[in-house]
C-alpha cells in the first residue's frame, strides 16, 4: 500500500492558484514554532472565555446534580411528550461530531491536501461533542445509576439487555464512535506530541509531552507503520460517519409514531449530522485562525471547501425534508398526514417548522455565490445559523411528533423548564472549556501533515 | 557501546565470537531528499542495519529500507473477525440460551436484529487491534532510546532528517570508515552515539 499522502503527490493535482492550500512561506522550524505557539497562551480572552466557559460548567454540574437528586420532574418533560430537551441534546450533539470524522475519515481516503490543517481541531470538536453527547442519554434515563444495566454483564437478577431493542444498539453505536474517535486522534497526535517533546522548553512540559509521544522518533519503520495503522482507522471510522446517526435514527424509526415512522430516517440523519458538524467547524475554525494568525494555515481555501460542503448537505437535507413530506401524503394514512402535513406546518409548534426551514435550507444557498464564501463574517452567520436551525429540526422532530398522537383526548403541549434551558447552556459551555483547554495544550494543527504538505506543494510547482 | 540491560543471548553469542555490535553513528541532513539519497546510497554500500529518522514521513526512504506493514494488517482483520464473533456471540447467548423471552413468538436468535451492535464490536475490536499492532510492532511506550541523548537530535522531529548505522552490522564495524562515509554522502555532521 502506498501512503496516502504519497499517492497524492504522484497524481500531482493541477495547481491550485486563486484559493491555495497552503499560504505560509516559513521555514518547518518557523513554521513548527508558530503552530506550537498556541501551547502555552495566557492572553486575556482566553482567560475570560476560560471564566465564562467554566462558570456555565459549574452550572451544567450543579443542574445536573439537581436533576438527579430531585428527579426527572425537574425537566419539562411529561406524557405525551416523554422525550425532549434530554433526546434533542443528544441527537443535537452527536450529530455536531460526526463533521470532524467525515473530515479527518473521508478526506484522508479521498487525498483532499486541504484536510491536513484542519483534521485535529476538527476531530478535537468530535470528541468534546461526543462527551456531552454521552451525557444526555444517561441523564434521559431517569435514574442515572442503573446505566450500567444497558451493559451485558451477568448479574445476580439473570437478565440481560434487549438486544431487540435499538437503545443498547445506541450504547454499541456511541462507545464505539468515541473509542474510534478518540484512538484516531490520539495516533495523529503522537508525531506532534514528541515534536512539543523536542521543540517546548520547561523540564515538566517536556516531561509530560514525551510520555504522551510515548517515546516517537520519526524513524522510516515508525512511519511507514503509522501510515497503515492511520489509514486502516480511517478506513474504519469512515463507515462509523455514516453508522452511528443510523442507529440513532433508529431509535425513532423502528417506532409507529408518525412523524417517526419512516425510512428515510437513516440517511437522512446522517446528513443533517454532517451537516451540522460542518458548521460547528466554521464557527469553530474562523475565530481560531484570526485569533492565532494561522490565515496562512488554514486558508480561504478550507473555508471554502467547507462552504461547498455545507450547501451540498442542506441540498441533500432539502431533499430529505421532502421525500418525508411526500412519503406522509403518499401515504394515504391519516395519521402520517395529519402529523406532517397538518400539525407541522400549521400547529402549536409551526414556529419551529417555518424557522427549521428558514435556517437550514435558506442559509446554505448563499454560498452558490464565491463572492459569500469568501466573507468571513456571511460564514460565521451562516455557521451559527445552521447550528440552530439543526437545533429546532430536532426539537420538531421530537417534540411535535410527540405532543399531538393518535388520540387527541392526550394532546398537550410542550415547554422547557429553567433546568433544560441551564442544561443545554451548560453543555456549550462544557464544550466551549474542552475546546479551549485544547488550544491551550495540544498543537492544534497538525504539523507533520503540513509540513509534508508544503514539501509536497514545493515539488509540484517547479 | 554498552548494552545495558537489554542484553540479549544473540548480543552474548555475537560477542563471543569476537562480533560485538558495531558503535551506533549518526549523520544530520538538512533536507528529505538528501535523506533519501543518503539511505539509498549507504544500502548500495552494503550497510544492513540503517534507520531513517524524519519530522514527516519522506517518500521513497521507507521503501528504500525495505520497511513493511508489520502485519499490521492482518491484526486488524483478525481483531476485527474476533470482534464480530464477541458481538453476535454476546447476543445470541444473553437472547438466545441464557434468558430467552417469548415476545409474540419472534425468533429469539434474531439475526436482523442483531446486526447493528455486532457492527459496531466489529469496528471497535478491528480499531483497537490495529492500534496495539502499531505500538507493539514498534515496541512503544518506550520513553528513552540513545539517540535522543545526542545533542541536536531534538531537531529530527521539527526540521532536520537523520541517518543511524551500526549496531549489528560487520560493514559499520569499521567506525572512521563509516564516519568518512557518512560525510562523503553530505551529511551536516556525524555523530557517535555514546
Amino acid at each position: 500500500m502506498t501512503p496516502p499522502a504519497e499517492a497524492a503527490a504522484v497524481r500531482a493535482a493541477p495547481p491550485e492558484r486563486g484559493w491555495p492550500v497552503l499560504r505560509t512561506t516559513a521555514g518547518d522550524a518557523e513554521l513548527t514554532d508558530r503552530l506550537l505557539a498556541p501551547i502555552g497562551t495566557t492572553a486575556r480572552w482566553w482567560w475570560i472565555l476560560f471564566a465564562l466557559s467554566g462558570a456555565l460548567t459549574l452550572l451544567y454540574v450543579a443542574l445536573i446534580g439537581y436533576t438527579v437528586a430531585r428527579g426527572i420532574g425537574t425537566w419539562g418533560n411529561d406524557i405525551p411528550v416523554a422525550w425532549a430537551f434530554g433526546i434533542i441534546n443528544f441527537v443535537w450533539w452527536i450529530g455536531i461530531g460526526h463533521a470532524g470524522t467525515f473530515i479527518s475519515a473521508f478526506l484522508l481516503l479521498l487525498n483532499q491536501k486541504w484536510r491536513a490543517s484542519v483534521n485535529r481541531l476538527a476531530e478535537a470538536m468530535t470528541i468534546f461533542a461526543l462527551v456531552n453527547a454521552g451525557i444526555f442519554p444517561i441523564l434521559h434515563l431517569g435514574r442515572p445509576w442503573f446505566a450500567y444495566w444497558l451493559v451485558p454483564y451477568p448479574s445476580a437478577l439473570g437478565v440481560w439487555p434487549n438486544f431487540l431493542s435499538s437503545l443498547p444498539w445506541d450504547v454499541a453505536a456511541v462507545t464505539t464512535y468515541f473509542t474510534v474517535s478518540l484512538v484516531f486522534w490520539y495516533l495523529g497526535l503522537v508525531p506532534d506530541l514528541a515534536t512539543a517533546r523536542d521543540r517546548l522548553s520547561g523540564t515538566w512540559r517536556r516531561r509530560v509531552y514525551g510520555i504522551l509521544a510515548l517515546g516517537w522518533r520519526g524513524t522510516a519503520t515508525e512511519w511507514r507503520r503509522y501510515h497503515v495503522a492511520y489509514g486502516l482507522l480511517a478506513g474504519l471510522a469512515a463507515p462509523l460517519v455514516v453508522s452511528v446517526h443510523s442507529v440513532v435514527s433508529l431509535d425513532f424509526a423502528i417506532a409507529q409514531l408518525p412523524g417517526w415512522h419512516s425510512t428515510i430516517f437513516p440517511p437522512y440523519f446522517v446528513v443533517g449530522a454532517i451537516y451540522s458538524g460542518l458548521a460547528m467547524v466554521l464557527v469553530l475554525v474562523i475565530p481560531v485562525r484570526h485569533v492565532f494568525g494561522l490565515q496562512d494555515v488554514i486558508t480561504e481555501r478550507h473555508l471554502q471547501c467547507t462552504a461547498k460542503l455545507l450547501l451540498a448537505m442542506g441540498l441533500m437535507l432539502a431533499y430529505s425534508y421532502g421525500v418525508e413530506q411526500f412519503s406522509a401524503w403518499y401515504s394515504g394514512d391519516v395519521y402520517e398526514r395529519y402529523a406532517f402535513l397538518a400539525a407541522r406546518p400549521r400547529g402549536p409548534y409551526a414556529w419551529a417548522f417555518w424557522a427549521t426551514l428558514a435556517l437550514n435550507l435558506v442559509t446554505p444557498q448563499l454560498f452558490w455565490w464565491e463572492r459569500w464564501r469568501r466573507s468571513l463574517p456571511a460564514l460565521f452567520t451562516a455557521g451559527v445559523l445552521v447550528l440552530v436551525g439543526m437545533w429546532l429540526e430536532r426539537f420538531l422532530i421530537i417534540v411535535a411528533s410527540l405532543n399531538r398522537d393518535f388520540l387527541p383526548s392526550s394532546w398537550h403541549l410542550y415547554a422547557p423548564t429553567w433546568v433544560d434551558l441551564g442544561i443545554l447552556a451548560g453543555s456549550l459551555g462544557l464544550f466551549a472549556l474542552l475546546i479551549l483547554l485544547f488550544l491551550r495544550f495540544v498543537p492544534l494543527v497538525a504539523l507533520s501533515e503540513v509540513k509534508q504538505l508544503r514539501h509536497e506543494l514545493a515539488r509540484e510547482r517547479p | 557501546m554498552s548494552r545495558g540491560p537489554h542484553g540479549t543471548a544473540r548480543d552474548a553469542r555475537d560477542e563471543a565470537r569476537g562480533d560485538a555490535p558495531a558503535p551506533l553513528q549518526l549523520a544530520e541532513f538538512a533536507t528529505g531528499d538528501e535523506l533519501r539519497a543518503a539511505v539509498e546510497r549507504l544500502r548500495a554500500l552494503g550497510y544492513r542495519d540503517v534507520e531513517a529518522y524524519s519530522p514527516y514521513p519522506v517518500p521513497g526512504v521507507a521503501e528504500a529500507l525495505g520497511r513493511g506493514r508489520g502485519g499490521i494488517p492482518l491484526v486488524t482483520l483478525l481483531g476485527g473477525l474476533a470482534g464480530a464473533a464477541i458481538g453476535y456471540g454476546v447476543q445470541w447467548y444473553t437472547q438466545a440460551w441464557s434468558y430467552p423471552l417469548n415476545i409474540g413468538g419472534r425468533p429469539s436468535n434474531a439475526v436482523p436484529a442483531f446486526i447493528p451492535a455486532t457492527f459496531e464490536a466489529t469496528v471497535l475490536c478491528a480499531a483497537l487491534a490495529a492500534f496495539l499492532a502499531l505500538l507493539a510492532g514498534l515496541r512503544l511506550p518506550r520513553l528513552w532510546h540513545p539517540e535522543l541523548g545526542v545533542p541536536g537530535f531534538e531537531r529530527a522531529t521539527v526540521d532536520r532528517f537523520w541517518v543511524r548505522v551500526g549496531g549489528r552490522d560487520r560493514r559499520a564495524a569499521d567506525v572512521a570508515l563509516t564516519r568518512r562515509e557518512l560525510e562523503g554522502l553530505g551529511a551536516v555532521r556525524v555523530v557517535e552515539v555514546a
